[in-house]
């Protein structure tokens, strides 16, 4: 968790308690009590530039680091397994989460949810925490081809999304902390279901909805520079990442030719040597040589298509959302800004209507403290899951090339072995 | 390193060391230097463009290399080979770099004016010069002598009158006539020609398209320097790592030019043996049409004689149109039976030494060209596995090339 240590907290109204809740679980140490108060006094900066030198203090702030770093919840999402009912066939997946944390009861749960339930979760995050970013899940439908919904790849990637998806939440300070995420990841089905009804009801839903839209119609009037500067820039990156999906399968898809067309090659050069005398070794050497790097290329096509492929994806569905968090704020800033303008014109009812406006202008400044605070953290991991995909990309390919040249280059040393034999046993050449 | 076509001289050379007789390499340089466009009018004086090709030669004999030069069409190459063929039809004869570029994957053209097209012309064009002047046989040939060094050339080669001698030979190669006693060695022979072609051109055809896959997984990466460049510009931490990995994915696009032009080389060492193929056909058919005659020829004599056999015994052994027109219209006087038997003697007599002949031309047909397959099937092995470890060798250097493109590019990710 790069650079999450000092902004969060920044970023919390005081209210907060989880964070303030895991630094009292440290030790009581003046040094410690120097090292929070430092933390309270400062602006966004790297805990490293402004923590006092004495070594005590560094160890502490090593301690801080390693004890919040430690994660104290496990999510995994496996085991798809077909469901048939009168009325539809579904999926669920197991969730099972192992955690130390003292608002659960147990250490260890095991549920089955199926993609609706995610869709729930998520949902109710949204509402929760408005602009705080989220991963975003996988797709409902996917358009392209006729991809079936029970179609084992399809399973396998949506699988895959939605463990990274409540990793992600898990790992998120505020979200995890969210009262439907323990629920989801503890209830037994008929309890999700009846707790689900509990939500807000359809026309209190309504209503929100009613509003949001009014709000977006009506438009933020002045909106914040740096808001901004972060739409322009999502709107780039996801233009970018549009295009590297693109290309990405369009390079997968030109690999599974070149491997057709491969596999056609090898077989040819063993058709040959049925013919031939003196040349059959090298012949068949060429065939095992190519059907090899057939092997090869068929290992580095899968790692594309399982690594690069589903993050890039992610990370177009990812601008999606992070717009979706933008156009909230906007709307949570424009309701205030209207309540201003309805002050400016009322006589009557001034002091209600004063406390209705800071209440929202209080709103418009959480969120935008929390989207800030969000927007780094979300920028920090977008920055490692990519990384971490090329290199992997790259590490592959490497290694793809290196086991080709190592078949190739033990082909060409058996020959001249071979060769040489022949010339030092009188042959002549 | 690919083996060059400087090495393919020296190799020539060697061989020559162990030929029977000089061999002409020995004496001289050759090579086709370089190829030049020119116009001039053809023979229905239309307007048209062709190639020519520069000849050096430099007698190496003596202390002073003569050095000498001068410009040869594609066209008077088939001549002189059309000419070898006629002449040592015994012999299998080096094959033309193709007339027209076949097996061509999408990049290449089917241009003969592709500059690319024209030089591995050129390079085939050395080799088969090369090959005819270490050959045991060909290279004390005179009539390539002249094609070598003298302007004029041409009148000596239809001076030898073999233009007559190839359309006979065109019209008996084409048709059709069977053998009774074929020689297993050469049918065996032909069945490996056979087998040869058709392998050497499936595996041409799949080479290509293999190449043409290639080519796009590579030319797609270069849509990745692209995006990268222009996503650069947007991010602060990320926008170093990211540019230069776009480099990287940009020298990878570029670098399959080269990689597919090598293996170009390998293709045209796979053509080479298709055309010898037929080459080795052309020898079997030589040879079967040789032994067609000799049967011919001895079915004729034995057919003659038993004619002589029943005439002199005055019986009809068997049956006969002339039995039956002596039956119907009486027996023949004994003075027209004196006169045909003598007529039957002469035609004996030349039938003996036409068959002796034939048989002789046979024996000395198969000695010779039985000589000059061994002679290729050595050259073909050595030379075909020489082309296997070369095209390794290309592989080898596309797989380092990969590792450190990748290498720099994993590098550059790691530090975004």
């Amino acid at each position: 968790m790069s650079g999450m240590s000092a902004d969060p907290a920044q970023a919390l109204p005081a209210v907060m308690s989880p964070l303030s809740g895991q630094m009292l679980e440290l030790d009581e140490d003046d040094d410690l009590e120097v090292f929070s108060k430092d933390m309270n006094l400062m602006d966004g900066s790297p805990m490293n530039a402004s923590m006092p030198t004495s070594p005590a203090s560094m160890i502490n702030q090593y301690k801080f680091e390693e004890e919040t770093d430690a994660k104290d919840i496990f999510v995994t999402v496996d085991n798809p397994e077909s469901h048939v009912t009168a009325l539809e066939t579904f999926i669920t997946y197991r969730v099972v989460t192992k955690t130390t944390r003292s608002e659960f009861d147990s250490c260890e749960y095991e549920v089955r949810r199926r993609y609706q339930d995610f869709l729930w979760l998520k949902e109710r995050l949204e509402e929760g925490h408005p602009t705080l970013i989220m991963h975003p899940l996988p797709e409902k439908f996917v358009m392209k081809g006729m991809v079936e919904r029970f179609n084992d790849d399809f399973i396998e990637t949506r699988q895959k999304a939605l463990h990274k998806f409540l990793n992600r939440v898990a790992d998120h300070p505020i979200l995890s902390c969210h009262e439907d995420f323990k629920i989801f990841l503890t209830a037994q089905a008929w309890e999700l279901t009846s707790h689900k009804k509990q939500g807000p009801g359809f026309l209190s839903r309504m209503g929100d909805t009613v509003r949001a839209v009014a709000a977006s119609v009506r438009g933020v009037r002045n909106r914040p520079e740096e808001f901004t500067a972060m739409l322009e820039y999502v709107d780039s990156f996801g233009q970018k990442m549009i295009s590297l999906d693109k290309v990405t399968q369009r390079i997968v898809k030109e690999q599974k030719e070149y491997l057709g067309e491969l596999k056609e090659y090898g077989p040819v050069y063993t058709l040959w040597s049925g013919s031939e005398e003196e040349l059959v070794e090298p012949l068949k050497g060429v065939a095992s040589c190519i059907d090899r790097c057939c092997k090869a290329t068929e290992e580095q096509i899968g790692h594309l298509s399982e690594n690069l492929v589903p993050l890039l994806h992610e990370y177009v569905l990812c601008t999606d959302s992070v717009k979706a968090v933008l156009r909230r704020r906007d709307n949570i800033q424009a309701e205030s800004e209207a309540k201003n303008d309805a002050l400016a014109n009322r006589k009557a009812d001034r002091e209600a209507l004063k406390e209705e406006v800071e209440r929202l202008e209080d709103k418009v400044e959480c969120a935008n403290n929390a989207l800030k605070g969000d927007w780094l953290r979300w920028q920090g991991n977008m920055r490692s899951d990519i990384k971490a995909a090329f290199v992997s990309t790259a590490e592959k390919n490497v290694d793809y090339y290196e086991k080709c040249l190592a078949v190739w280059e033990s082909f060409l040393t058996s020959q001249t072995a071979a060769h040489d034999m022949e010339s030092n046993s009188g042959h002549s050449s | 390193s690919l083996p060059s076509v400087r090495g393919t001289h020296v190799e020539s050379l060697e061989k020559c060391d162990m030929a029977e007789g000089s061999c002409l390499l020995r004496k001289m340089e050759i090579s086709v230097a370089e190829a030049e466009k020119r116009t001039g009018k053809n023979a229905v004086n239309m307007q048209e463009t062709y190639t020519v090709y520069l000849i050096e030669t430099s007698v190496t004999e003596g202390h002073n290399p003569v050095p000498d030069s001068l410009w040869r069409r594609y066209s008077e190459f088939e001549l002189l080979r059309n000419y070898l063929l006629v002449t040592y039809p015994f012999i299998v004869i080096p094959p033309l770099p193709e007339k027209r570029a076949e097996f061509v994957w999408h990049k290449l053209s089917a241009d003969n004016m592709d500059p690319d097209f024209v030089e591995r012309r050129r390079i085939g064009l050395e080799n088969f010069l090369l090959r005819v002047a270490s050959h045991p046989v060909l290279s004390s040939d005179k009539i390539f002598f002249l094609f070598l060094t003298e302007n004029g050339w041409k009148e000596a080669v239809f001076e030898t009158g073999f233009l007559a001698k190839s359309d006979s030979r065109l019209k008996a190669l084409n048709a059709t006539f069977r053998v009774k006693n074929p020689d297993k060695r050469f049918s065996e022979l032909k069945h490996y020609s056979d087998e040869l072609q058709s392998v050497t051109s499936q595996l041409l055809r799949v080479r290509a398209r293999v190449a043409d896959r290639l080519y796009g997984v590579y030319k797609v990466h270069g849509n990745y320097g692209r995006v990268f460049s222009e996503w650069s510009a947007i991010e602060k931490e990320m926008g170093d790592g990211l540019q230069s990995a776009g480099h990287h994915m940009d020298a990878y696009a570029a670098s399959v030019d080269d990689i597919l032009e090598e293996e170009e080389h390998y293709a045209d060492q796979l053509k080479e043996y298709l055309f010898y193929a037929e080459a080795v056909k052309a020898v079997c058919r030589k040879h079967e049409l040789l032994q067609y005659e000799l049967e011919t020829a001895s079915q004729d004599l034995a057919s003659k004689k038993q004619q002589q056999e029943e005439l002199a015994a005055g019986t009809v052994r068997t049956f006969s149109f002339k039995g039956m027109t002596s039956k119907l219209f009486g027996q023949e006087t004994p003075e027209q039976r004196e006169a045909k038997l003598k007529v039957l003697e002469e035609q004996i007599k030349e039938g003996e030494v036409t068959v002796t002949e034939k048989t002789l031309e046979c024996e000395e047909f198969v000695k010779n060209a039985w000589k000059d397959i061994e002679r290729f099937k050595e050259q073909k092995d050595h030379d075909l596995r020489e082309a296997l470890m070369s095209y390794a060798v290309m592989q080898i250097s596309m797989c380092k090339k990969g590792i450190q493109v990748w290498t720099n590019a994993k590098e550059c990710f790691s530090k975004m």
